[in-house]
């Protein structure tokens, strides 16, 4: 186990830059050895499949518009569980923060009216953050494990939104037609939420890659010993992480209002699981140090893909969740797999160096 | 436990069991966490009895101890799985997928002993795959059962659709749904009892349960002291799916439906009870008899409340409230002592 954790190089897929053959083998041979490669070829099989079966999939207005609208709150999730699990923590909670700010948008646009759509969208992420807040404090603060903390988070939070709801719901009638707009309408083809959600990657992926910041959460994931005596700040960062993961289920619960117009006490239950699902399917390792939030983003759309192409092809609906446990298996394994043979390489490379 | 614990490591062993620590024996008995997390029981329990009306009812027991009961049963293994360092978030699908199978062969007119019987199996499998994959395959628990929450539940669902069988021999319903006369106490407490006595042997008698403990402390020293970590952590995971495919069968017929979605999220209430009862998340410490009272004072805390007319919902927060401060407060108590100056 330790032994597999051990290279500390976080983008497994880039590996030492190999300086043979021009920039087009090059480029080849980083594409094939990138972990996000084959999970992009899953969606791309399941999508053409089922387009095949069924052209309407893709070939139609609205399923096209379908196809990025449906995973876009999942995309969220999963993006701020993936900066949560490079830690080496995870965010038990993510389900219970959209339940909760879902309403809270409701709640706004029925008690405040005329309020700006900006407003409720930058309530639903504040709201989202504090929640993170907490949790954060209590992992970083108290040094107890995430998985207990936000265990216990996901309690209180459900509790809090079902007492606050109660048997109420919010209609798309007590909605401004203008915020149901943004849940329906595309731009350039894209889909307003879908473009929102692409937009967020982006910038969480640059971040992680590129900002100090940000290769700090995935040195801290790989040996938090290590990065406590290397002064890095890990309480700090973590804490960060799961601020971000709150304030991104928060923007998604705001989208999910826009999306389906309604939210009642159980909105968003489960989630949080399907969000983890996303991220390890995407290749991030659940010990933290690795993955990126581009895969567990594909891993989303994967997902959601999977369970809209499923009925399509043929299979009851019900047999959806088994697919899903299976393809949450197969990623880790082939994770391990991935992990083994790094590993044996680098061994490979140190004994050489050393004749 | 750490007294025995201690007492095997220990140079001179009879002298020290009782002072390690500087402490005498019982002041370490009252002051562990078992003894905190019982003492809150009874407390609660005593309180609740005396401010909250039709508390200490028998019929209240009664539906305290069946509405636990699947809690109870499933919290034994899991401490075993936790007290190695791993987790099983699994175990409620392992009972949907139980119940869902008691259900199918009920309605084949299979035989009740045969069909329970392979209720059982299917969990044993349900376990292995899991023990199997964490174990062989060398993945981590939390990753494994992330994906077999969805894989058994998936089945589950897959198998009955949204269809849900309800007719069931009535003599096996009463077994799960009856008490001895009007005494409170459900049959069913007969084999969890029996279940608890097992299972508490085996994990402080046994040298298997010692071996569960040394290696969540360490397994690298666990596998050089000759304890086989793979086949212990393997048991483990086999023991979690058999007896959630159990609890599986008493919800069927507590109940009298067998839904391919019973049980969901009961995983979390079994984890929030183990380490209420001072197991820790990070393997190789914990006791039966304080996991027993963490569940029973989960399950006696919101029965007082749901008969004090709190609603479920503000139950559900302080489920949640009490979860994280049972695991917050012990972390800050040590770092605050670790601050203070020691006096010499």
């Amino acid at each position: 186990m330790t032994a597999v954790e051990a290279p500390p190089t976080p983008a497994r897929g880039s590996g030492p830059s190999p300086t043979t053959g021009n920039a087009v083998t090059r480029g080849l041979r980083r594409l094939t050895r990138a972990r996000e490669t084959g999970i992009v070829i899953a969606v791309i099989v399941v999508v053409v499949v089922t387009t095949l079966v069924n052209p309407s999939f893709l070939f139609s207005v609205d399923g096209w518009r379908d196809l990025l609208l449906t995973p876009a709150m999942l995309l969220l999730l999963a993006v701020g569980e993936a900066m949560v699990i490079v830690t080496r923590s995870v965010d038990l909670s993510v389900g219970s923060v959209v339940g909760l700010t879902a309403y809270l948008t409701g709640e706004l646009f029925i008690h405040v009216p005329g309020i700006p759509i900006v407003v409720v969208f930058l309530a639903g992420i504040v709201a989202g953050g504090i929640l993170g807040l907490i949790n954060g404090a209590l992992v970083a603060f108290a040094k107890v494990p995430a998985l207990v903390i936000t265990l216990g988070t996901l309690y209180v939070y459900r509790g809090v939104n079902v007492l606050w709801t109660g048997s109420n719901q919010i209609n798309p009638s007590q909605l401004p037609d203008n915020f149901l707009n943004i849940g329906t309408n595309s731009i350039v083809g894209l889909p307003y939420l879908f473009f929102i959600a692409l937009v967020v990657v982006l910038i969480a992926g640059w971040y992680m890659r590129n900002k100090r910041s940000g290769r700090e959460l995935y040195a801290i994931g790989s040996d938090p010993a290590a990065a406590e005596l290397y002064g890095l700040k890990v309480t700090q960062r973590v804490f960060i992480a799961f601020v971000i993961s709150g304030a991104l289920a928060g923007l998604a619960g705001v989208l999910f209002t826009a999306r389906y117009g309604t939210s009642d006490s159980q909105t968003g239950t489960g989630l949080e699981l399907q969000a983890v699902g996303a991220a390890v399917i995407g290749g991030v390792a659940i010990f933290g140090g690795s993955g990126s939030v581009y895969g567990a983003a594909i891993g989303a759309f994967l997902l959601i893909t999977i369970s809209r192409a499923l009925p399509i092809l043929g299979v009851q609906s019900f047999w959806q969740q088994a697919v899903v446990g299976i393809l949450i298996i197969g990623a880790i394994i082939l994770d391990r797999y991935l992990a083994l043979r790094v590993s044996r390489r680098l061994l490979a490379e140190r004994e050489n160096s050393h004749e | 436990m750490s007294s025995a614990t201690t007492t095997a490591t220990a140079p001179s062993p009879e002298p020290r069991a009782l002072t390690d620590y500087g402490r005498p024996l019982w002041r370490r008995l009252l002051i562990s966490r078992e003894a905190t997390i019982i003492a809150a029981l009874i407390v609660v329990s005593i309180v609740a009895s005396a401010v909250v009306p039709y508390f200490g009812s028998t019929t209240t027991v009664d539906f305290l101890l069946l509405d636990t009961a699947p809690i109870l049963m499933i919290a034994l293994p899991m401490t075993f799985v936790i007290v190695t360092g791993e987790i099983d978030l699994s175990v409620a699908s392992t009972l949907g997928l139980s119940s869902v199978t008691l259900g199918l062969l009920t309605q084949a007119h299979v035989p009740m002993i045969l069909s329970i019987l392979v209720c059982l199996v299917v969990g044993l499998v349900a376990g292995a795959v899991n023990g199997f994959l964490v174990t062989v395959v060398g993945l981590p628990s939390i990753a494994v059962t992330i994906g077999t929450i969805a894989l058994y539940r998936g089945i589950a669902v897959g198998l009955l659709g949204t269809t849900t069988i309800t007719t069931f021999p009535s003599s096996w319903e009463g077994l799960a749904q009856n008490q001895f006369g009007t005494s409170g106490i459900p049959y069913v407490m007969v084999p969890i009892v029996v279940l608890i006595l097992v299972f508490g042997a085996v994990l402080h008698f046994t040298s298997f349960g010692r071996g569960l403990f040394a290696l969540g402390l360490s397994k690298d020293t666990a596998a050089f002291s000759g304890i086989n970590v793979n086949r212990s952590k393997f048991i483990a995971f086999l023991l979690t799916g058999v007896v959630s495919a159990l609890a599986g069968v008493f919800w069927t017929l507590r109940y009298a439906t067998a839904r391919g979605d019973n049980g969901t999220g009961l995983e979390l209430s079994v984890i929030a009870a183990v380490l209420l009862g001072g197991v820790s998340i990070f393997g190789g410490k914990g006791a039966l008899p304080g996991v027993i009272a963490g569940v029973l004072l989960i399950g006696v805390l919101q029965s007082a409340l749901q008969l004090a007319g709190v609603s479920s919902d503000a139950i559900t927060v302080v489920t949640g409230i009490v979860l994280v401060l049972s695991v917050v407060t012990p972390q800050v108590i040590t770092r605050v002592r670790a601050r203070r100056p020691r006096a010499a």
